[in-house]
């Protein structure tokens, strides 16, 4: 009972927010109405009894993701409304059509998977402990691949956003450093 | 009343649809950025639900990868768009259709 009346209440408010986050044309209302919908998600994860997930979740979304979309909404201009593009009628018919059909293979889908065993069952440790054991024996190389990835986006992100990237001082002679610098506070002068 | 597999499936194909209308709609790239996190994150919920009636652990496996992707992809996309509003001081998709550099 406790788990429907969540059930329904986290998915009425998901879907509203999504909707809202998707149609509306102010920038900031969609952003803030994003970050709503990923701390209701973390809610489908809590009653599913994935714990751990959910805290990642909220601390991984609303945290890292919504900071930096919201440190990206002060260098664009945000104020004006939002245009909306008029789309090509075929391509949105055949994508809806589309999308029906992933509907019905999705909804089928555990009519079909019925006889499907447990690779990894969950255990009667914390859920937390569980994912840990997993995570660090059968996904151990996914894990470390996925690290990589995340060192390899920050650098990416540092390089293309910040200043001045494409000069090393490293391969710099000192004369050329003493100059850049100079031309910088004669920047500041002028300026 | 009990709440099956099914009903997740469901609500995570409604919130797929509606990350799929915002790609389809969108003309700011930074709106679109918003929708694919949204498909991401309806994935991860049937993710989630599988996982739990199955009594699988893969499935929380794969939400976590899931969502390390979309971390990383939301740091490279906006370096990516700070770029660009540099040189063209807008971020409509139109504008982009061409590689001119």
């Amino acid at each position: 009972m406790f788990e429907a009346v969540a059930f329904y209440l986290f998915a009425f408010l998901t879907i509203t927010m999504f909707y809202i986050a998707v149609t509306t044309s102010q920038a900031l209302y969609a952003l803030s109405s994003l970050a709503a919908g990923m701390i209701f998600i973390s809610a489908f994860f809590f009653i599913l009894g994935a714990d751990f997930l959910g805290a990642v979740q909220i601390v991984v979304y609303s945290g890292a993701v919504m900071a930096l979309y919201a440190f990206g909404m002060m260098f664009f201009d945000t104020t004006r409304d939002v245009k909306e593009k008029q789309g090509n009628k075929a391509i949105i018919l055949g994508l809806s059509i589309l999308s029906a059909i992933l509907l019905i293979v999705i909804v089928s889908a555990p009519i079909v998977g019925n006889n499907i065993e447990a690779l990894y069952p969950v255990g009667n440790a914390g859920n937390v402990q569980e994912v840990g054991k997993v995570l660090f024996t059968k996904y151990l190389v996914p894990f470390e691949v996925a690290a990589v990835m995340l060192l390899v986006a920050m650098v990416a992100g540092i390089v293309l956003a910040g200043k001045k990237m494409d000069l090393s001082l490293t391969l710099m002679t000192e004369a050329e450093i003493l100059m850049m610098k100079e031309e910088d506070k004669n920047k500041k002068v002028l300026s | 009343m009990e709440i099956g597999l099914n009903h997740y499936l469901v609500l995570s194909t409604i919130l797929f649809a509606i990350g799929l209308v915002g790609v389809m709609r969108r003309k700011n790239l930074l709106m679109l950025f918003f929708a694919t996190e949204i498909l991401l994150n309806s994935v991860n919920i049937s993710f989630a639900a599988i996982s739990h009636y199955y009594g699988d652990l893969t499935g929380q496996m794969f939400a976590f990868f899931v969502i390390a992707i979309a971390a990383s992809e939301v740091a490279v996309g906006l370096g990516l768009l700070i770029v660009w509003h540099k040189k063209h001081n807008n971020i409509d998709l139109d504008n982009m259709s061409t590689m001119r550099g």
